[in-house]
């Protein structure tokens, strides 16, 4: 099983109750702003602990309450792509793609820089501060960022989001070129499910 | 151009006040930190602990670190015992008077800069691989720099100005705790120093200037041009 997650928890007055099992490479969850879904990735990522339930990505227990584990973020192994980027904007490009891949220990990478920046387009960038980067460039540095960290599965943030008609179209097809040749589980959360049923093999929705 | 007196007092000013800073910078970062990061029971008392000696009369400043490490205090006591170390006049005194002193400033600064620091930005170097350690030393300090040179440069025009709580703690005794306010006080008790007062005034004045421009073109060095400690 590549996804089973299983989690409860509360933020504010409302509870979020969260139950996944999927067995598809590329699974998605769909939601109106606000329903949670990137509450429940920060969950599989560690950077926030569900009130209760158990995370496993591809059989390995990333999270159980009930039998006490809870696996730091940096141990996780999660590409992380977030919606907002968080490029580190004291760092070049090139240094922002080399910060998760200087700490990946050497047989857990498993793609090699010249191949990302070729993948993603993102050669004529590394120089750049990445408050010089538009919109498009910012996301495409991210992914490269979490594909060099050497992680095991991703977790895509509303990828699409705020690109236009041309740029999410080709956001679109490197995502299927992440799913087709780097077959690394891959957990996409978007508000729009026309978007991503072309891409997912399971789309489960969040309400 | 200053006579012998006058280096004497200008390198007894400097070297207090750069110890000063350098003890008080890893403390006030510590406690900067704590306060723009963590909660847990008793931070508003901290924090009001820490904003006490600029609030309090200085001569009170001064008193308390009397009891704590004069010869007969708690603190002081056990330090010449122990070590042989006396810190009542003294420089290493008016150096640790005017760390007390220059804290509040320094911790305030750098508070304020640690709290600019986007958390996500932490996030996001943990979910790379980063531990806290990594995370906090390669986003969290260089980006939280233009607080740290503020907080250092503010410390240091506090520690050079410093006199209540030194001349109470460390007394004013010549090329030991004689910095520049006590060496224009002294001045001022003695007819016919007015020129020795005036020198030693002016020299104050563009030491602290010196050192607010210093660290502005620090700041802008290493945070561009939009950043500014002033």
């Amino acid at each position: 099983m590549f996804f089973e997650i299983s989690l409860r928890h509360r933020i504010g007055d409302r509870e979020l109750v969260f139950d996944l099992a999927s067995d598809e490479p590329l699974t998605a969850i769909v939601g109106v702003s606000g329903a949670g879904k990137t509450t429940i990735l920060n969950c599989v990522a560690g950077l926030l602990r569900p009130d209760e339930g158990r995370i496993a990505i591809a059989g390995e227990t990333l999270f159980d309450n009930a039998s006490g584990v809870d696996i730091p973020p940096e141990k996780r192994r999660a590409g992380y792509v977030f919606q907002d980027a968080r490029l580190f904007p004291h760092m070049k490009v090139a240094a922002n793609l080399a910060y998760g891949e200087k700490l990946a220990r050497g047989g857990d990478r498993w793609i090699s820089r010249d191949r990302v920046i070729d993948l993603l387009g993102i050669g004529n960038l590394l120089a750049r501060y990445p408050a010089n980067l538009s919109g498009g460039e910012v996301r495409r540095v991210a992914i490269g960022r979490a594909l060099l960290s050497g992680p095991r599965f991703l977790l895509l943030d509303e990828p699409m989001a705020s690109l236009d008609a041309g740029r999410a179209e080709i956001m679109r097809q490197l995502i299927e070129q992440i799913r087709d040749e780097l077959a690394l589980p891959t957990l996409l959360v978007s508000h729009d499910r026309a978007e991503v049923e072309r891409l997912a093999g399971r789309v489960v929705s969040l309400d | 151009m200053l006579s012998e007196l006058e280096w004497a007092v200008v390198g007894l000013s400097l070297k207090v006040s750069l110890a000063a800073v350098l003890l008080t910078l890893p403390v006030a970062y510590g406690l900067a930190w704590l306060l723009a990061r963590r909660r847990f029971p008793g931070i508003v008392l901290l924090d009001a602990l820490v904003h006490l000696p600029l609030v309090v009369p200085p001569v009170v400043t001064g008193w308390l670190l009397l009891v704590l490490f004069g010869r007969n205090g708690t603190i002081g006591a056990w330090l010449e015992s122990a070590f042989g170390i006396t810190l009542v006049f003294n420089w290493t005194g008016a150096a640790l008077a005017a760390a007390v002193m220059a804290l509040p400033l320094m911790v305030r600064a750098m508070r304020l800069s640690i709290e600019a620091v986007d958390r996500r930005l932490v996030d996001a170097a943990r979910s790379l691989g980063a531990n806290r350690w990594r995370a906090f030393a390669t986003i969290t300090l260089p980006l939280s720099m233009p607080g740290i040179a503020a907080g250092a440069t503010l410390g240091f025009a506090r520690s050079l100005g410093e006199f209540g709580a030194t001349i109470t703690f460390a007394s004013n005794l010549a090329g030991q705790t004689r910095t520049l306010p006590l060496a224009i006080y002294s001045g001022l008790q003695v007819p016919g120093a007015e020129e020795q007062v005036a020198r030693l005034a002016v020299i104050s004045i563009l030491l602290s200037l010196a050192a607010l421009l210093l660290s502005e073109w620090l700041v802008r060095r290493s945070a561009g041009r939009r950043a500014h400690v002033l």
